[in-house]
């Protein structure tokens, strides 16, 4: 017997049916919170019982051997890092732009606000193969950039996009209507509010929107085998072919017998770098939060 | 002396007629802001009716009346922030120192940095106080850095907040108590050098120290600048106030009962109506 049952009030044999409702109810939830974190846990350790052996810095800064089966990533973390840069370089800003004026100078029940806004949800919606599919055609094909970094950050800024300017939509509408209605009386222009106020309050969500988008980026195989290619040379330029971390596992995993090793140690390596641009946002967020004395 | 008359007829008052001028209770001021006729509503519903009323250059004007009866309306109205409620029309006519302020062409920047507001909750930008101070006055065409930091010093000054900030202009404002706050919007307001400041229930989120240090801000801002102030607090408006409107709510829509002097809204009230509501008996 619990002692919880012990001090019970005399007569009840047991827990009233409400309370015993209420503790399997939370046993449940402490189950399923267990299983998901388990599940994490799993595929971490997984991944470092593997991986961790190939791993070392000589493994970052080499380029690969024998199809990738020995050497390091080296070039195909210069890759992941360009095709990101061109990625971050074409959806924040237009990300941004979407994003406030959608909250700041369209009417939110307005037809326009609900076209575009459908179209952000259909469009986060596609598969990213879809994505491959129209990049491949695209940018790869119509504006003749070929198999090149370009191609591949291009078609996955236009994949992000949806996602990122939804979450930036959502945390500048967070920000409270009282800074909104501070500069209108001062007569500031509301690009001047947006500037000065807006952005820098709706500064975290929007890092987190950024989170969001790096890693959707990161993770995408699939539209990248069609536009950027998976070749395994340092790029030169943007106009170079070369293949990303997410790839480089696919391909080791997949094609290359024997590369089971480095997929995992290249998976390592990914699963770092995620969670260090997630620590990273949050510092800057937390600093952000400061100056403004929230 | 007048005849009181009986509280009955106070009862049976109509509110929604709007009473006619007298001499003795709208003396010939030199109004510089001018409503006439004014009627808002937002999205069909009517929150104030037919409301005509002048605001006297120099002059400290109380708005009073119960909640509800159109006061805070009537006053977002005279520098159109109604504008940001999507749903609000204002019809009637409007005019600062003879020009429109109601219609689309009008330069709704230029006429907000004329006619400043100050909320009833105080909204310093997420910033810190300099930042506050001069960022406005940067969109507004100040560029230099020195000319700013001037004049923020001086507006910190007249509102008795430079020597408890000095030390923390870089700090976020938000970090200021309630009554520093509202200082701190109201220097920001003057910074701009408005010449007519609207004043939302200033004092009404404040503690009874803060809201006395706000009032005698006011007070000293007399002849300068023109000011209207809604208020509850008739106490508030018989100590500053010049000129005293009283609004009234009758079904859900705000008209204006009577205007003049404080004194006289005091005093000799033209309207039962008035009567009852400044000795207490209404309202």
């Amino acid at each position: 017997m619990t002692t919880r049952e012990a001090t019970a009030p005399r007569g009840a044999s047991a827990a009233p049916p409400r309370r015993r409702g209420d503790r399997l109810a939370a046993i449940l939830v402490w189950a399923v919170a267990t299983l998901v974190a388990g599940v994490l846990l799993w595929i971490v350790l997984d991944l470092l019982r593997h991986g961790l052996v190939h791993l070392g810095h000589a493994f970052l800064l080499e380029a690969p051997r024998d199809a990738g089966r020995a050497g390091g990533i080296a070039p195909v973390l210069a890759t992941t890092g360009l095709i990101l840069a061109v990625t971050l370089a074409v959806a924040v800003p237009l990300g941004l732009a979407s994003a406030i004026l959608l909250s700041e100078f369209i009417r939110r029940g307005s037809a326009f606000a609900q076209f575009v806004r459908r179209s952000l949800e259909v469009l986060a919606g596609v598969p990213s193969i879809v994505f491959g599919l129209f990049g491949n055609a695209l940018f790869v094909h119509y504006f003749g950039m070929g198999y090149s970094v370009a191609a591949g950050g291009l078609t996955l800024a236009c994949m992000v996009l949806p996602l990122f300017v939804r979450a930036s939509e959502e945390a500048l509408r967070a920000v409270p209507d009282d800074y909104r209605r501070a500069a209108a009386g001062l007569g500031l222009t509301r690009f001047a509010a947006v500037r000065s106020v807006l952005l820098p309050v709706a500064l975290p969500g929007i890092l987190v929107a950024l989170v969001l988008s790096v890693g959707r980026a990161l993770a995408e195989a699939a539209a990248l085998l069609f536009t950027s290619g998976y070749v395994m040379r340092m790029p030169e330029s943007l106009a170079d072919s070369g293949r990303t971390l997410a790839i480089h596992v696919y391909e080791l995993a997949m094609n290359v017998p024997g590369g089971e090793g480095n997929a995992y140690a290249t998976a390592i390596v990914l699963l770092g770098l995620l969670l260090l641009i997630n620590l990273g946002t949050a510092l800057i967020g937390r600093h952000v939060l400061v100056r403004t004395g929230e | 002396m007048e005849t009181e008359p009986p509280l009955e007829r106070a009862e049976a008052f109509r509110p929604w007629h709007t009473p006619s001028p007298r001499e003795d209770c709208c003396p010939a001021r030199r109004p510089i802001l001018r409503a006439l006729d004014v009627t808002v509503s937002y999205g069909g519903t009517t929150a104030l009716r037919n409301v005509s009323l002048g605001i006297n250059r120099g002059c400290i004007t109380a708005i009073v009346g119960p909640s509800g009866c159109g006061k805070s309306t009537f006053l977002m109205s005279l520098n159109r922030m109604t504008d940001l409620v999507g749903s609000a029309s204002v019809i009637g006519d409007i005019r600062l120192d003879e020009q429109p302020v109601l219609g689309d062409a009008v330069d709704l920047l230029a006429l907000r940095r004329r006619v400043g507001l100050i909320a009833q909750r105080p909204n310093p930008f997420p910033l810190s106080i300099r930042r506050n101070m001069t960022f406005p006055l940067r969109e507004h065409g100040v560029r230099d850095r020195a000319r700013q930091t001037e004049i923020m010093e001086e507006c910190l000054h007249r509102v008795g907040l430079w020597t408890e900030v000095r030390d923390r202009l870089d700090r976020p404002a938000l970090g200021l108590s309630g009554g520093q706050q509202q200082r701190l919007c109201l220097a920001r307001a003057l910074a701009l050098e408005p010449e007519v400041l609207l004043l939302d229930e200033p004092c009404s989120a404040l503690d009874p120290m803060a809201s006395a240090i706000i009032e005698g801000l006011i007070e000293e801002l007399r002849g300068r600048y023109t000011i209207v102030i809604v208020t509850h607090n008739l106490a508030q408006a018989r100590r500053i106030a010049d000129d005293m409107a009283l609004f009234w709510a009758t079904d859900g829509v705000g008209t204006l009962v009577e205007a003049g002097t404080a004194e006289q809204l005091f005093t000799r009230p033209c309207e039962a109506l008035t009567r009852a509501y400044v000795s207490g008996m209404r309202g």
